[in-house]
């Protein structure tokens, strides 16, 4: 039994009456430890599985289990790094992990014992210089870095990381991408990131599990990244191993997967007599 | 008690710190306040010569400060009744205000919540609030003496009333954008009912809710005036109608400025708790 399942999902949801189906069939085993990037052309739903992992969308058929349980709701074992940060901008950083590390460790650590783990998560990610500073009063990657220092001190089974780095520029992402994999490196964590950028995904990952184009977007191909760790962007710009992979993901996502737009003029299947009604 | 004595600075001629950090400070604030300062003046000398002609209806500002300063001067007198200085008219206007006001926050932020997180409540109150908040506040004043038979509650109830739809409207806005991800936050850490209230919603909503809260504060001076003219006894609008009534046309300019100063003063106040409050991120 895999450390986290992703078993037979399905998911579809309903508007105005039109089911529209998002993922058919996702079926993922993670083993404890690993880093898993998902990509996949916007829109496919990667999204979904990474909220239904959270717990916070509920899938229309199927389940996750995580070590040995099911998930039903969210929790602090499966700690989310949102997209675009989402601290809270009344609290400061350090106040910003703390109201999590206060709610989920107000039993197992004692008031002190608290201050210092929050203390040490934040200067796991750098962030000890500005505990007193408000989300406003610092930069886009010093806010994903709370929200990472945040997700950590959660002390997660699985960290789901939502195109964390999707909103920063280039420097500043490969800067928090060496970072995540310094403290990866660390602390074993089990990873499961969504991305859209097929050189975080192959720098970053054990596996990359590229998804299918929706509707009923399922998993297409997943590829195993065999490069010895630590890694080192440099030295694997040349490496044939690390261009291999680049290419077999580029190949899926602009060959085999090819988006074309209009998503709906271009498929080749029947409308169903509900979409040709609209149309 | 001990004292730090204080470096010997000389006192003769103008010290070097004067130059180098005061005066730009003396000049911004010459440059904020002299504009209104030289306006002011311009109206009064406006209103002076518009109004010294004999026979005028209005009197110029020299004859109101002439007629009125001994009230000026003696703002916390008490003569019994409602002869009683400026200052205890407005103490008694704000002390009634204070407590509508305070009724008007609470229930306003209570059922703004509610509106704001039920779509149920949200459909069925809303038509209603949005018919009631165009209610002047006087027409408020007549149900209000039938069903209270008593001035002083019906005073209240007036200024409660007509603050409150505000702070309902702007607390259930801000309910209602509450982004997602906070909620998702709230979510994961598995806070309970109370602490998201306490710990999410009130605090991302405050912008929204402190913005109710200076047009409800407004809004509440503005009635307090207008439903103590009706209702009698001490406070800052019975005083205004009652000079009118004997014809003290000074006393009524001088509490003219006396109310525009407090209502000022109350608007700066709940914008300065505001910012307190949410940290600079509200409005204002």
């Amino acid at each position: 039994m895999a450390y986290l399942h992703i078993s037979a999902v399905d998911m579809a949801f309903t508007r105005d009456g039109q089911t529209n189906p998002v993922l058919a069939g996702v079926d993922l085993p993670v083993e404890q430890g690993e880093f898993i990037a998902l990509i996949g052309h916007s829109g496919c739903g990667k999204s979904t599985v990474l909220n239904i992992v959270a717990g916070l969308l509920q899938p229309t058929r199927g389940g996750v289990v995580l070590d040995g349980r099911e998930v039903a709701a969210p929790g602090p074992d499966r700690a989310v790094v949102f997209q675009n940060h989402s601290l809270l901008p009344w609290l400061t950083v350090y106040q910003n992990v703390e109201i999590a590390v206060d709610k989920v460790m107000a039993a197992s650590k004692s008031k002190a014992e608290r201050r210092e783990w929050i203390l040490h998560n934040l200067e796991m990610v750098n962030m000890g210089h500005a505990l007193h500073r408000l989300p406003s009063e610092i930069s886009g990657g010093m806010k994903q870095r709370v929200g990472i220092a945040r997700a950590l001190a959660m002390n997660p089974k699985v960290l789901l990381l939502d195109e964390p780095f999707g909103a920063l520029d280039a420097l500043t992402r490969a800067h928090l991408q060496d970072e995540v994999m310094r403290i990866q490196a660390e602390l074993k964590n089990t990873v499961l990131m969504i991305t859209h950028d097929v050189d975080e995904a192959v720098l970053l990952s054990d596996r990359i599990v590229m998804m299918t184009n929706g509707p009923a977007a399922t998993i297409g191909e997943v590829l195993k990244v065999d490069l010895p760790r630590p890694r080192d962007r440099l030295a694997l710009a040349d490496d044939p191993a690390y261009n291999h992979c680049r290419h077999a993901v580029l190949s899926f996502l602009y060959e085999k997967q090819r988006k074309v737009e209009p998503l709906r003029a271009a498929r080749a299947a029947p409308a169903t007599p509900a979409q040709r009604n609209a149309a | 008690m001990s004292t730090i004595p204080l470096p010997d600075t000389p006192r003769s001629t103008a010290p070097p710190w004067l130059t180098a950090r005061a005066l730009p400070a003396l000049k911004q604030l010459l440059g904020t306040v002299l504009p209104p300062l030289l306006i002011l003046a311009l109206v009064l000398v406006v209103w002076e010569l518009a109004c010294s002609r004999p026979g005028s209806a209005l009197p110029p500002p020299s004859k109101v400060v002439a007629d009125t300063w001994e009230l000026i001067v003696n703002p916390f007198y008490d003569n019994g009744g409602n002869d009683q200085g400026l200052g205890w008219q407005l103490l008694a206007s704000l002390q009634r205000v204070a407590l509508g006001y305070a009724l008007a926050a609470s229930a306003g932020i209570a059922l703004g919540v509610l509106v704001g997180q039920s779509t149920w409540a949200q459909r069925g109150l809303d038509p209603l609030f949005q018919v009631l908040r165009t209610v002047p506040p006087l027409a408020w004043l007549p149900i209000s003496l039938a069903g209270f038979r008593d001035g002083q509650p019906s005073a209240i109830f007036v200024i409660f009333i007509t603050a409150v739809w505000p702070i309902i409207i702007n607390t259930s806005v801000g309910i209602r954008n509450i982004p997602e991800d906070y909620r998702n936050v709230a979510r994961v850490i598995r806070l309970n009912g109370a602490e998201y209230f306490a710990k999410i919603m009130l605090p991302a909503a405050a912008p929204y809710i402190f913005s109710g809260l200076r047009i409800g504060i407004g809004l509440s001076w503005l009635a307090i005036v207008a439903a103590e003219m009706l209702i009698g006894g001490v406070g800052i609008g019975f005083f205004i109608w009652d000079a009118w009534n004997s014809s003290r046309i000074s006393d009524i300019i001088l509490a003219l400025v006396y109310v525009g100063l407090v209502g000022f003063a109350l608007d700066r106040l709940v914008a300065w708790i505001g910012r307190l409050v949410t940290r600079g991120t509200a409005a204002g």
